[in-house]
């Protein structure tokens, strides 16, 4: 299954909820015209909601890292929201879990922007 | 001897080798094929997931870096499960690389690189991963032990 990506407004973040694969050839590209849309619209808090992700290979691991450069280049914040097992342990075995800032529950997640 | 390019399917046991074209469509059967393997040896998902994920980023890397999508370019796969083991290699027609000066993707300053993670995750994935130099071309073989069965479940 490709990537599916759905956008809702929340206290003023940009929720994108992610569900499908994050992989070269399969999301990678979409995820990445979804982050530079966002940014060019001039949102500067975007949450990801990984929580449906059932895959990622190390192109979708580069483009979460590219997503997170992207928008802090341009002044705004990017955070990820409710990680399945597999991209948790993902994001520990490669350091990325240092990188973002995680959280397993949505309204703690946009309480974090404020 | 090599069966032509076509859709990978793999016995549970014996060792099967694949010629496919330098395309995305190859990474998927590839991977499938691993899944499949590591399924019918009996792996756990975790296991499994880590098998198929090592084996899709060896073929990624031998079609996307290796044969640069070149159409006149294959890459060459094998599978087997030795009883003790499972075996794959993954080998492409490119200039081929050197391992040992991949940059670390953990060290500070390549944290937030979009890319250069693949191998990385091939090492950390499996048990043993052996890179040997073609000509042209690298070929990896990827090892993941089996676990021991229980003695109880041996014939005598």
């Amino acid at each position: 299954m490709a990537l599916a990506i759905a956008s809702r407004e929340l206290d003023g973040v940009t929720v994108l909820d992610l569900s499908g694969r994050i992989t070269l050839g399969e999301g990678s590209v979409q995820l990445r015209d979804a982050i530079r849309d966002l940014i060019a619209k001039g949102q500067s808090r975007i949450l990801l909601d990984l929580g449906e992700v059932s895959y990622i290979d190390s192109s979708g691991l580069g483009e979460l890292v590219s997503a997170y450069t992207t928008a802090k280049n341009q002044g705004a914040t990017l955070k990820l929201l409710k990680l399945t097992k597999k991209v948790h342990d993902l994001l520990q075995l490669t350091k990325l879990y240092t990188v973002f800032e995680i959280f397993d529950d949505e309204a703690s997640a946009i309480a974090s922007f404020k | 001897m090599e069966a032509e390019s076509g859709p990978v399917s793999v016995p549970s046991r014996g060792r099967q080798s694949f010629r496919l074209n330098s395309t995305m469509d190859s990474v998927g059967e590839v991977e499938a094929a691993a899944d499949q393997l590591a399924t019918e040896a009996g792996l756990d998902e975790d296991q499994r997931f880590h098998v198929a994920m090592a084996v899709r980023e060896a073929a990624v890397n031998a079609i996307l870096h290796g044969n640069e999508y070149d159409p006149a370019r294959k890459i060459h796969v094998s599978l087997e499960n030795t009883g003790k083991d499972l075996v794959f290699t993954i080998a492409d027609e490119g200039r081929g690389f050197d391992p040992e000066k991949l940059p670390d993707p953990l060290a500070e300053e390549n944290l937030l690189r979009g890319t250069g993670r693949g191998i990385f995750l091939i090492r950390s994935l499996m048990d043993e991963v052996h890179f040997r130099h073609l000509n042209p071309g690298t070929e990896l073989t990827l090892v993941k032990h089996l676990p021991p069965v229980p003695q109880k479940y041996l014939g005598s």
